[in-house]
């Protein structure tokens, strides 16, 4: 099992190298600059704020002296604000993004089970039938457009909750955005646990359940949801993966102070360390998680077992 | 508070402190996080609205966008204006309680100039002597032309004279900073705690994208009257949310507002609306180093006079904005921009002229003008940009392609010049003085997108800038902005407003065209919070 992790952890070096590197790039490619302006600087200044950030070095230049920097551990200062480096201010908005993520992700497991089981004992009935065409709308219906849907129903018409905006992580602020992110997941993790569930039900161990003379509702709880569960716990992985490139809308349309956001401000601002210490930090976070999700697998599962 | 909105309170067992803000509590919407709150780093309206109350130059601009003293009490000239000396408050004091002394600008001016320093606005203050040669790492910033006569007492010196200096200092980029403080804390000396500041308030709490407060700073030497205790900045870069909480009664003064709801407000809350003439001109810009532009004028004249410019400030737009036929906007200091002759015609006699130009150009309707118009991706952009090209389609018969782009890439092809026709272009004044204006289309002013050199009109200005007459620096500039007017190297369109919504229990709120409102001249009004105004 140490084995195991460690090899895993040993592949993700190549992988976050080969990220960084694409990221790296990329960036640098995209049109105009960090310090392009409507009131553009005038040349001398625009030099003197280059040579500051050592945007004036080749640009293999530039990228060597950024790996030494990442395995320090230090994703350089922020272009657009100054005051701050990329490490600090990811680390004001990851426990932000982090709640609300979480909560997100809390929500769509405990609805997204409770709909899949109920829609699969009720199979081809009518509540299976409402069930699943919600989740197909769920699933295909994106988090910019519910979004505004939500705002325009919960906060406009109704005045139940605000429209946007954050405070100390006041609960009225969560409601919405911690919707709108579980939303699709919930969706996702309700038709998993249904067609799971359904196989599961089929299989011959929960038949001489049955024949043992046990309650339908025991039979489900204690012998049919643990197996059904396992592709659910394996899609957490990509789950989690799919709430932090979800909150990146979201966080941006309901003005939250996460991480998500920097990332699109850094985007348009060309605030290259920024967006690249999100895309890392991210990209770290994602095969943190898929880690954690394989060796929760084998936990569930005795059939797996790593060596 | 709505009582559905307490029911759901409630139910969520919420404590919510947003609702229950202190009385003498202003919030403020600001658009977007500030990028610094170092007044020499810091570059966008958002950071000098933080920094307007943070600290205080040597002078200020008061409640109606006026100069008035600062930490300066009084000043005098010499040397035609070349030189300024400032006195000094006895009592202005930091927030740690220490004075604010003449050293404390002679550093501060210093490092806002020195290349180390990479300050945005620098070039502003280059006009004190020597500071061209230190803003490039000719000289060091010793050498620049301040010095601290006595403790309470400045020099300035300038390599000519300029008339709105008074206004420069004003600026944030002028402001002092704390030595102490910056080589104690280096650039951590921003942060809540380290931050000393001399202005009528300091920073409390400093929540990257949430909010920022600032309190009331006791050592301020007007504190007495001061009448807000703390202040809260937003960061709101969506208008309709911040409209929103302004609605919800959350927000006292907002950023702007949504412009498709313009009518309705102005309908349901004519009392909290304030719209007003704003330093800032939008209007598009010919390239005219490059083809079909180049040596054209009676073509960029003819594209000019088609344009209704009425329709375009009240139907394309109708938020308050003027229509402009000139740079520099109504309002500034001393100065009224000239008018073109065209302004007055009828609208019918402009077509003929400019359809007789076009001709003149080579162009008909067999051999239509084919032109690019640029601009940055944005609702209201492409809505003028469909005005205009249709003005000229209809007029003139000239085919226009719109091209829209992300506004840092739009930027870059505007600045190189490489690939423009037409582009949109807009300015905002950094400082109340036509010059903040014309210096745009000098030949050397590398903030020139238009490729305009013309040694007459550069003349002009240098002519200007050596004038210490005022009147005649005035129509010096003027004559320069009818000499390029004509010339037509840009099209000017309409001339922006500030608009905002204001709490009725707001006071002390005057509109002015810099669109300056510090938090020290305003005050807030016995209200309970329930009157606030629901629509």
């Amino acid at each position: 099992m140490k084995r195991y992790i460690l090899m895993r952890i040993a592949t993700a070096i190549p992988t976050l190298w080969l990220l960084i590197t694409v990221a790296f790039f990329l960036v640098r490619f995209a049109p105009g600059g960090p310090f392009d302006f409507d009131r553009a600087l005038p040349p001398e200044i625009e030099a003197n704020l280059l040579a500051r950030y050592n945007l004036d070095a080749p640009l293999w230049q530039q990228y060597v002296t950024y790996l030494g920097d990442i395995l320090q551990g230090d994703l350089g200062p922020s272009f657009q604000y100054r005051d701050y480096t990329v490490n600090e201010l990811i680390a004001a908005g990851l426990p932000v993004s982090m709640l609300l993520g979480g909560l997100a992700m809390l929500l769509a497991i405990v609805v997204g089970i409770l709909a899949g089981s109920f829609a699969a004992l009720h199979r081809h009935r009518w509540p299976d039938h409402t069930v699943m065409a919600l989740a197909m709308t769920g699933i295909s219906v994106p988090n910019f457009v519910v979004a505004p849907l939500l705002i325009l129903a919960f906060a406009i018409h109704l005045d139940w909750v605000p429209a946007g905006g954050w405070h100390d992580a006041s609960p009225v602020y969560l409601v919405m955005p911690v919707i709108t992110l579980a939303l699709p997941l919930i969706a996702y993790i309700a038709r998993l646990t249904r067609s799971s569930l359904l196989e599961v039900l089929h299989s011959d161990f929960i038949r001489t359940a049955r024949a043992k003379g046990l309650s339908a509702a025991t039979v489900v709880r204690r012998h049919a949801l643990k197996p059904a569960l396992l592709p659910v716990v394996s899609y957490l992985g990509p789950a989690a993966a799919g709430v932090m490139t979800g909150s990146v809308v979201i966080e941006q349309i309901f003005g939250i102070p996460g991480v998500g956001r920097f990332f699109v401000q850094g985007a348009l601002n060309r605030d290259y360390t920024l967006v690249l210490g999100v895309v890392i930090f991210y990209g770290a976070l994602v095969i943190a998680f898929n880690l954690l999700v394989d060796l929760l697998y084998a936990m569930l599962d005795p059939r797996v077992r790593y060596r | 508070m709505p009582p559905r909105r307490i029911v759901l309170s409630a139910l969520l067992l919420l404590a919510s402190p947003l609702f229950a803000a202190g009385d003498n509590h202003l919030v403020r919407g600001n658009f977007l996080e500030p990028e610094s709150l170092d007044p020499h780093a810091s570059r966008g309206v958002e950071a000098s609205n933080i920094l307007r109350d943070l600290y205080e130059g040597l002078t200020r601009t008061g409640p109606g966008g006026e100069i008035l003293p600062g930490v300066a009490r009084e000043w005098r000239q010499g040397e035609e204006g070349r030189e300024w000396t400032f006195v000094l408050r006895d009592d202005a004091a930091w927030s740690d309680g220490s004075r604010v002394t003449a050293n404390d600008f002679v550093f501060a001016l210093r490092r806002a100039l020195s290349p180390a320093t990479a300050s945005p606005f620098a070039d502003n203050l280059a006009v004190i002597a020597n500071g061209a040669d230190v803003l490039a790492g000719n000289k060091p910033p010793e050498a620049l032309g301040v010095e601290a006569i006595a403790a309470n007492e400045l020099r300035i010196r300038l390599e000519q004279p300029v008339p709105y200096l008074l206004s420069l200092l004003a600026h944030h980029s002028a402001y002092p900073v704390k030595e102490a403080a910056l080589e104690q804390h280096g650039s951590q000396f921003t942060r809540p705690g380290n931050h000393i500041t001399n202005g009528a308030y300091r920073l409390r709490t400093w929540a990257v994208n949430e909010r920022i407060i600032l309190e009331r700073n006791p050592h301020y030497w007007d504190a007495e009257n001061v009448a807000i205790d703390t202040v809260e900045y937003l960061p709101i870069d969506d208008e309709e949310a911040e409209f929103n909480r302004f609605r919800a009664g959350e927000i006292d003064i907002t950023q702007t507002i949504p412009l498709r709801r313009y009518e309705s407000i102005r309908k349901e809350m004519p009392d909290a609306l304030r719209v007003t003439p704003y330093l800032s001109t939008y209007f598009y810009g010919f390239n005219l180093a490059r083809e079909p532009f180049r040596d054209a004028p009676k073509l960029r004249r003819a594209l000019s006079l088609v344009i209704d410019r009425e329709i375009l400030a009240e139907k394309v737009l109708g938020a308050g904005e003027q229509p402009a036929y000139a740079l520099n906007p109504p309002g500034i200091n001393d100065y009224s921009a000239p008018r073109p002759d065209y302004a007055d015609w009828t609208m019918a006699k402009r077509i003929a002229e400019a359809q007789r130009l076009y001709r003149e150009s080579g162009y008909s309707d067999d051999r239509p003008l084919e032109i690019e118009l640029r601009f940055n991706t944005g609702d209201n952009h492409r809505r003028v940009a469909l005005a205009v090209s249709s003005m000229w389609r209809k007029h003139l018969g000239v085919q226009t392609r719109l091209a829209h782009e992300e506004w840092k890439v739009f930027l870059q092809n505007r600045r190189q010049g490489e690939v423009t026709q037409v582009f949109r272009a807009a300015w905002v004044g950094d400082f109340n003085d036509p010059i903040t204006f014309l210096q745009l289309l000098e030949g050397s002013y590398p903030l020139n997108d238009y490729s305009y050199d013309d040694d007459v009109y550069d003349a002009l200005l240098a002519e200007a800038a050596t004038t210490s007459n005022a009147q005649r620096r005035a129509s010096l500039l003027k004559k320069a902005e009818a000499r390029m007017l004509e010339a037509q190297p840009l099209l000017p369109l309409y001339y922006y407003v500030s608009k905002h919504l204001v709490q009725p229990r707001v006071g002390g709120w005057q509109d002015n065209i810099m669109d300056h409102h510090a938090t020290r001249d305003l005050f807030l009004r016995d209200l309970p919070m329930e009157t606030r105004s629901r629509p």
